[in-house]
């Protein structure tokens, strides 16, 4: 099962290796990372999603609250959060498809940031699954190039 | 190093000098090391520093002197070597704390910030390198930082599950000058747990109370926070029966009667089936490593209810589920739980251990000169003041089972890593920490051939170590496991052209001594630990003797060979 893990870690050179060297030397899979200062700008949130049942997540916490840099691990899986993406994709369109794809663009609410003459380059952002699902639209067109962040979360308010 | 960088005054304070100020802050009283080039400005400034320096003679033998210092004085060892191939060496001595969990402070050198990351000469990343077996590391880019960066390193060193933190500093932040920023401790992120939820500790105590089988099962982490008087008081007020892991030995004394041996692979008979049959098992600073649980978490103590303390979170359900965790320091939970339990009702278990005792006995081998007498004899002789370290192998495991240890820290052994050429080194660490108590130190000549340049690091301190080689000619542990589980195709463990033993030691000027016969035993170990000076104790003893009762790899504990 995947897990959305928020890691507060020191904003420090160095601290991504110690994370990530964490998930490759005890086998926990990392989905995917992000890294960004917080609103302090001593502190990087980490976002990570990793795969694994209850009992790997159990340890993958423990074994990241005892890197002296990590302040705070929350799973935010079974947390009400918002959680989002954002990619970038370049697509190939032809006079006959051009349409039908700046459609689909807009269907997903999508935004046309660059166009060429054979391709137009898109920005979406959403959950993961629906960046799944406009990936699988676009394809048969021509999916020329896609670059995607990872997730990021965030709790949702209270109020 | 120029003249005017020199010590003279405050005002010419180097990032060396702070350094060794900072140490001493910390009370170092000696560091184990190596110079070199990288760290030239340190060597310069420690001839005018109080603290002591040990020259080895290779680093590997530094960070294992550091590691037993620590051991047998229960304060945080430090070691020292240059950058590049010096602090490659120590590597293997990091992962040896590391696994057993001594607080060490080890510091290398750099090549200058300005050169970090060119390749330069006796560059290597060694923050990268160590990273999965330190604690904590620095790269000390900014002198000014030095202070902080000590003092943390000592505290996370010492503090929660200990462990070695590795400082890395480079030649200019060294040579420089500079004016300190205070030590002030900047540590929001580490936390240490320490007296363990009351809610779980009255739950324990009344699991205790329930149970009529229960077992004990103490390991490195009752000696770390000192919890053996606790232990004691425990086993006498509610009868306890007790195993240890290697780690735990001295935990309680050899021949306690609440002591039924090791656990595990090489454990006793009894040990393993108390263990496998108990209905509580109370484990305390221990992480169900595979050589006790034989890799089999889902098989060991199956009828038990498992309490665990640990002061280290992640190793609680890390192996085995833990019916009441307690995350804790174990002298504090101990304790607490000591006021909460009575005497239990556990006659009958008693009765059911005498007699797994009484049926299956540690033995002798039958040979003349067997490992177990000559480990009895050493005991006897030494007496309950001595200390004892091991190297790896089969006489480690001999010496785990055979050598009544008396006292917690005076066992000095490398558990998790099994790390060859320990002994001697270790040895050194453990007489420089306790200079007044006889140290012996016990290896076979395979492990001992990885580190024997250091007799001269003990004939140049003066350091009275009595070493005892069990001398078989051959890689004995592995031997054993081809002639078991390799059907007796031995591959490359014959050691042909092993030295003079004793030559060796006289060519170093130390007092050597041979014995082939049981009944030159007592007389040559008497002669040993009356002399002054160090001792090499050359033991010819059998290629065939075995480590016994074993736990073949993947087959429960109680199916031990040789019961």
């Amino acid at each position: 099962m995947l897990h959305t893990l928020a890691v507060l870690v020191e904003n420090h050179p160095g601290v991504l290796t110690r994370v990530s060297g964490l998930f490759a030397r005890r086998a926990y899979n990392i989905d995917s990372l992000s890294v960004c200062q917080t609103e302090n700008p001593d502190i990087s949130r980490m976002t990570i999603v990793v795969d694994g049942d209850d009992q790997v997540l159990e340890q993958v916490t423990k074994q990241l609250h005892k890197l002296v840099v990590v302040h705070k691990v929350v799973d935010l899986t079974s947390e009400s959060v918002v959680d989002r993406e954002l990619a970038l994709a370049r697509i190939k369109v032809k006079a006959d498809t051009r349409l039908e794809v700046l459609q689909t663009v807009d269907i997903f609410r999508g935004r046309v940031v660059d166009m060429g003459r054979s391709n137009i380059t898109v920005e979406l952002t959403g959950d993961g699954e629906k960046i799944d699902a406009f990936v699988r639209t676009v394809r048969p067109y021509g999916l020329l190039e896609l670059v995607r962040t990872g997730t990021i979360a965030i709790l949702r308010s209270d109020g | 190093m120029s003249k005017e960088s020199g010590l003279k005054s405050k005002e010419s304070d180097t990032g060396a000098t702070v350094l060794l100020k900072a140490l001493a802050e910390e009370s170092v009283e000696v560091i184990f090391g190596y110079p070199g080039g990288a760290v030239l400005p340190l060597y310069d400034a420690l001839l005018q520093s109080r603290i002591r320096h040990i020259l080895v003679r290779h680093e590997q033998a530094a960070v294992h002197a550091a590691d037993a210092y620590a051991r047998v004085t229960g304060r945080v060892g430090v070691c020292l070597a240059t950058s590049g191939p010096g602090a490659t060496n120590l590597v293997t001595g990091i992962a040896n704390a590391y696994m057993d969990s001594i607080p060490l402070v080890v510091m290398t050198g750099q090549v200058p910030t300005t050169l970090l990351g060119t390749d330069s000469f006796q560059e290597v990343d060694i923050t990268g390198i160590t990273m999965p077996i330190t604690k904590h590391s620095y790269l000390v880019k900014d002198a000014h930082e030095i202070p902080r960066i000590v003092k943390e390193a000592f505290y996370i060193a010492g503090s929660g599950r200990p462990g070695p933190v590795l400082i890395d500093l480079p030649k200019d932040v060294l040579g420089n000058g500079v004016v300190p920023n205070p030590a002030v401790l900047n540590l929001k992120s580490y936390k240490v747990f320490g007296k363990g939820n009351a809610g779980q500790i009255a739950e324990a105590a009344k699991a205790v109370k329930e149970s009529r089988k229960p077992i004990l099962y103490a390991g490195g982490g009752v000696i770390t926070s000192g919890a053996e008087k606790v232990l004691q008081e425990l086993c006498a007020k509610a009868d306890l029966p007790v195993v240890t892991t290697l780690m735990g030995i001295g935990s309680l004394p050899h021949g306690h009667p609440n002591l039924l041996g090791m656990v595990g692979m090489h454990g006793t008979v009894t040990a393993n089936y108390a263990v496998d049959d108990c209905d509580l098992l109370v484990a305390v600073g221990v992480r169900f490593d595979d050589r006790v649980t034989s890799g089999l978490g889902h098989r060991f103590a199956t009828k038990a209810k498992v309490i665990h303390i640990d002061i280290d979170p992640a190793e609680i359900g890390k192996v085995v589920r833990a019916n009441i965790p307690i995350v804790g320091d174990a002298k504090e939970v101990l304790t607490r739980l000591l006021e909460r339990v009575e005497k239990l009702r556990v006659s009958e278990w008693w009765e059911q251990i005498k007699v797994w005792q009484k049926e299956h006995p540690m033995h002798h081998a039958a040979s003349d000169l067997s490992p177990q007498v000559i480990l009895e004899k050493l005991g006897q002789v030494a007496g309950a003041e001595a200390i004892l370290a091991t190297d790896v192998g089969q006489h480690q495991m001999w010496a785990a089972q055979y050598y009544p240890v008396q006292r917690s820290r005076h066992f000095i052994t490398s558990s998790g890593l099994g790390t060859m050429g320990f002994g001697l080194p270790a040895a050194m660490g453990a007489q420089i920490g306790q200079p007044d108590k006889p140290v012996i130190v016990v290896a076979g000549d395979g492990g001992f051939q990885m580190t024997m340049q250091e007799l001269a690091t003990i004939v140049q301190y003066e350091l009275p170590i009595k070493i005892a080689l069990l001398n078989n000619g051959v890689l004995g542990m592995v031997r054993q496991l081809q002639e078991f589980f390799m059907d007796e195709r031995f591959s490359q463990i014959q050691l042909h052209a092993n030295p003079d033993f004793v030559k060796i030691a006289e060519a170093y000027g130390i007092l050597g001594i041979r014995v082939a016969a049981r009944a030159e035993l007592g007389e040559a170990v008497e002669k040993a630990m009356r002399h002054p000076g160090p001792v090499l104790m050359d033991f010819v003893i059998s290629p065939d003797e075995k480590v016994l009762p074993m736990v073949p790899p993947g087959k429960a504990i109680t199916e031990m060979l040789g019961r």
